[in-house]
């Protein structure tokens, strides 16, 4: 009597969607009910609870994989409608592991035998999801038969269990391969789909088997008119085309005439995505490809752009000009508000090698590109670059890159990194080196905010540096001039800093005679030379306009005549008399305190004292220092020549007193010098017939910085380098609040950037990182003298 | 190969879901409530895939639709075409507003056997079958009335409406 009770499926939904219980409990009963129910002998009863776990298991996920014998049972019913739930069941919840699952033998074989067609069809499609090996070698047979049965209804369903059974039992393949391939002439299109799409699978998996067939394939493309079938097709062909590549000239022809005729797109998308990946040999199809792919880049349609992107991305390796030719919707596509669009897009730039990308395509187009490639590294503290010394050259490449404008964002990395990473320094300093030396980049306006982070970076981690002296060099070249007076001030106290580290490991080696501790040993010439370098360098500068650059000019010098005494006495550091040990001691400790990045917030962490009143508006101020607060006017005599005035007689001041000063080099025309510094760096210089004494040459007097790009790519041939990829990534200094990201782009910003695209975009990112790291190493092989 | 079909609504509830490679029942109670996580931030406008090689192994791709309350999701690999998967969400949606007449959510909750059916039509063992709506409806017809002829042997009506869950 139970029976009369027992809630249906239908039951069991109602219940839920009006319970007030929570939905757990309700749960657990609907469980305690089926559980008895399932038990009963009645194959209604049992069917019904089946049916009710079969739902719960789908919805909720509860587990019902306890009641696979009673499945088993409800399957044996004569009844349709318990036959479905029971293989509904089956289907659902049997795996290999299943103990049961041999039972279910006998009843499939029944069932495929049935004359009822969606008997029939029930046990296919329980046998397509759930065929082990046992079961497939058992009905095999039955399969075959049903591979020429009359209702086409079967046939197509036969054809789909027939994938299942190959790969469970190969063997299955001498019984059903010929019924199968006969099927490939059936005019019956629902079947020809279906076997097609089997062969795309066999294809996928083994593309030499299914070569023998490939004339009936033609046959097909050429004559088929149903998408889906076409579609199937060409994916045959583009796995086929990649073990016998003859098949491409052949199939090029009739790809084309589809492209061309059909108005579906997802026909064209085929033909395209076949034509950029198997047939890129072909230049009339790459070309036509790329028109289309021009085509779907401009619909409004953002499925359409996204699948040109991606299909454009396929194309780029080998055909750049396809790139160039739609630059323009590329770039587009970079500030567009869909994600997926902007991700294609980036992971489209990042895979190619931009260099040579920029080098024939316009400024405004290389300065996105670097613009996203920058904001996108940076993002949260750079938490997608793994390998620092790669990124740190990358900035250094892209420097070189002509026409490149973003010299503010460079320049912060470049100091961000320095102060984050302490394992990127080494490289920094030398990619820092290899910026500094170069006379060309001086005459860049563009590029002097990162002269200034490269020369500030030298100094700040002048420890890491392979050779002081030539840094130093680097800084008081004569082409300095060019700079503007603070980028020139960092210049000097950089000098500064690497004087003192080098006094400072010179007296320290005269210290302990068995060698110093630094890296650099200095001998009693090589300090003396050095200290000369930068006092004839920085000479000219204690007279400059600036008074920056005339104060920090003065310091060196000053230090450096201090030192001089005490060099020449060669006293070490144990002598307390020598104050310059000690000076140099002082400085070496103030230099040594790490700088690092600052909290956005740390202002509000400062205490504000007692008695300090802080006031937001400062207007009372006016009142009282309003007199001393007067704004500049105009009307009386130009501040600018007052200024003028009173430093060119500090000008005449400091002549005066220079030519009484006890260095004895008188001081050189700066045209000598720079007829020395071209001397010393020969390769950096255009070969000159007349000596031209004139030192304010022309920026192009000077070759282009490309091409010492060789200069800063990491040797590829270095072995010690493949053992850095394996070292774990080095540590990156974050702060817990306050840590501002930096806004570079003016570009709107979508407002959701969910954490999903950051790392769907970070992967994109991490894999064309690889990518492109091993793009680099054949480009540094390939431009290495 | 179609690796999975699931429907949920707009809350994450899942209305179906079919997984056509063999999945133990939390690993998939799991996936579809990281394919909804994933859905529910994506705006409106923008295009229908989505790549989730971390959730579904490599070379997986996801289209989705959004009909009023309800997303459909196919999870495919490599061997299906993109555009023609997204036609094929349009033909379940068709094929269901035929069997039901302006469907809604509700239709599919309160119908989740005969969604089964019409599914197990189109898309057999991981592969598309049929495409063609008029067909699908043709086969769920006849075997809804061969379930029902099966069901009207008995007698005593089996289920009570009305049942409330509390007690």
């Amino acid at each position: 009597m139970d029976n009369m009770f027992q809630r249906s499926l239908e039951d069991l939904i109602k219940g839920f969607r009006l319970q007030l219980l929570g939905e757990s409990s309700f749960i657990s009963r609907a469980l305690e009910e089926i559980r008895r129910e399932i038990k009963a002998t009645d194959l209604s009863t049992k069917s019904t609870a089946l049916h009710k776990l079969s739902y719960l298991a789908a919805i909720h996920g509860v587990d019902m994989s306890w009641a696979a014998f009673h499945a088993v049972e409800v399957v044996s019913s004569s009844r349709f409608h318990h036959k479905r739930i029971g293989y509904q069941a089956i289907t659902q919840s049997f795996h290999d592991q299943t103990s049961v699952l041999l039972l279910i033998t006998n009843q499939l074989r029944k069932d495929l035998n049935s004359v009822n067609e969606y008997e029939v069809s029930l046990g296919l499609e329980c046998l397509s999801r759930i065929g082990t090996h046992d079961l497939a070698r058992d009905l095999s047979p039955e399969v075959f038969t049903l591979l020429g049965s009359s209702k086409s209804f079967v046939r197509k369903k036969a054809t789909g269990v027939v994938l299942r059974v190959f790969d469970k039992y190969p063997d299955a393949v001498k019984v059903c391969f010929k019924r199968l391939v006969e099927n490939l002439e059936t005019s019956d299109p629902q079947i020809l789909s279906a076997v097609v799409g089997v062969f795309c699978e066999l294809a996928s998996k083994d593309p030499s088997s299914c070569l023998p067939l490939a004339p009936e394939f033609f046959k097909i493309l050429i004559e088929s008119r149903n998408n889906w079938v076409l579609i199937k097709v060409l994916k045959i062909f583009a796995k086929l085309a990649s073990v016998e590549p003859r098949l491409g000239k052949k199939v090029a022809e009739p790809i084309c005439e589809h492209m061309k005729r059909t108005v579906a797109k997802s026909l064209v998308f085929e033909c395209v995505r076949t034509v950029v990946s198997s047939l890129s040999d072909h230049e009339a199809a790459v070309k036509l490809a790329v028109a289309k792919i021009g085509e779907f880049l401009v619909e409004d349609d953002p499925n359409l752009k996204y699948l040109g992107l991606h299909a454009l991305s396929i194309a780029a390796p080998k055909h750049l000009w396809a790139v160039l030719e739609n630059k323009e919707a590329v770039v587009k596509a970079l500030s567009d508000e869909d994600p997926n669009v902007k991700l294609e897009a980036l992971h489209l730039l990042m895979a190619m090698d931009s260099y040579e990308l920029c080098a024939k395509s316009d400024p405004l187009f290389c300065n996105e590109i670097i613009i996203s490639v920058l904001s996108v590294c940076s993002r949260n503290a750079y938490e997608i670059i793994v390998d620092f010394n790669w990124y740190v050259s990358l900035l250094g490449e892209m420097t070189r890159i002509p026409n490149c404008q973003r010299g503010e964002e460079i320049e912060h990395q470049l100091i961000d990194i320095g102060m984050r990473v302490g394992d990127a320094r080494p490289q920094l300093v030398r990619v820092s080196w290899a910026l500094l030396i170069d006379p060309a980049m001086l005459g860049n306006l563009f590029l002097h905010p990162i002269l200034s982070a490269a020369s500030w970076v030298s100094g700040e981690y002048v420890e890491f540096a392979k050779n002081p002296y030539e840094l130093v060099e680097a800084l008081v070249q004569p082409r300095t001039d060019l700079l503007p007076p603070y980028i020139r001030a960092i210049y000097i106290h950089s000098v500064f800093k690497v004087l003192v580290f080098c006094l400072g490991s010179y007296f320290s080696a005269q210290e302990s005679s068995s060698g110093s501790s630094s890296t650099v040993a200095f001998t009693y010439e090589s300090i003396l030379n050095l200290v000369n370098v930068i006092e004839i360098g920085v000479w000219p500068l204690s007279g400059a306009y600036d008074v920056e650059v005339q104060e920090r000019a003065k310091n060196v010098l000053g230090f450096i005549g201090m030192a001089k005494q005490d060099i020449a006495k060669k006293v070490n550091l144990q002598d307390n008399e020598a104050e310059a040990c000690r000076v140099t001691a002082f400085m070496e400790d103030v230099f040594s305190e790490e700088l690092g990045p600052i909290s956005a917030n740390a202002q509000e962490k400062v205490f504000v004292p007692d008695g300090l009143e802080l006031e937001e508006n400062l207007g009372d101020l006016e009142e009282i220092c309003g007199k001393f607060l007067k704004p500049v006017e105009s009307d009386s005599v130009p501040c600018a020549d007052k200024i003028s005035f009173s430093v060119s007689n500090l000008r005449i001041r400091d002549q005066q007193e220079a030519s009484s000063s006890s260095t004895s080099l008188p001081p050189k025309a700066s045209s000598s010098l720079l007829a020395e510094h071209r001397k010393r760096h020969g390769m950096y210089y255009l070969t000159s017939e007349k000596n031209d004494p004139d030192s304010n040459g022309t920026p192009n007097d000077y070759p282009p910085a490309n091409d010492l790009a060789s200069e800063i790519l990491l040797d590829p041939l270095d072995p010690k380098r493949k053992a850095k990829h394996r070292k774990s990534r080095p540590v990156v200094v974050k702060l817990d609040e306050g840590d501002e990201s930096r806004i570079i782009t003016s570009q709107a910003k979508t407002k959701q950037e969910s954490v999903t695209d950051d790392e769907s975009l970070s992967r994109a990112i991490q894999s064309a990182l690889l990518v492109n790291k091993k793009g680099k190493e054949r480009e540094a092989k390939g431009i290495q003298i | 190969m179609i690796k999975a079909v699931m429907m949920m609504n707009t809350q994450g509830k899942p209305r179906l879901a079919k997984f056509y490679d063999f999945l133990p029942v939390e690993k998939q109670q799991e996936l579809i409530r990281s394919v909804f996580s994933v859905l529910s931030s994506r705006p409106e406008n923008v295009s229908n895939f989505l790549e989730i090689d971390s959730l579904f192994g490599p070379d997986s791709r996801l289209v989705y639709k959004h009909y009023a309350t309800l997303y459909f999701v196919l999870v495919f690999d490599g061997s299906e075409n993109e555009l023609a998967m997204l036609d094929l969400i349009q033909v379940l949606v068709e094929t269901l507003d035929k069997c039901f007449s302006n469907v809604c959510e509700l239709d599919i909750v309160f119908n989740y056997s005969k969604m089964h059916t019409v599914l197990d039509e189109i898309v057999f063992g991981g592969q598309v079958l049929e495409t063609r709506s008029d067909e699908i409806m043709k086969a769920v017809e006849e075997i809804s009335k061969l379930e029902a002829a099966s069901n009207s042997i008995s007698l005593v009506p089996k289920s009570v409406s009305g049942w409330r869950g509390g007690r």
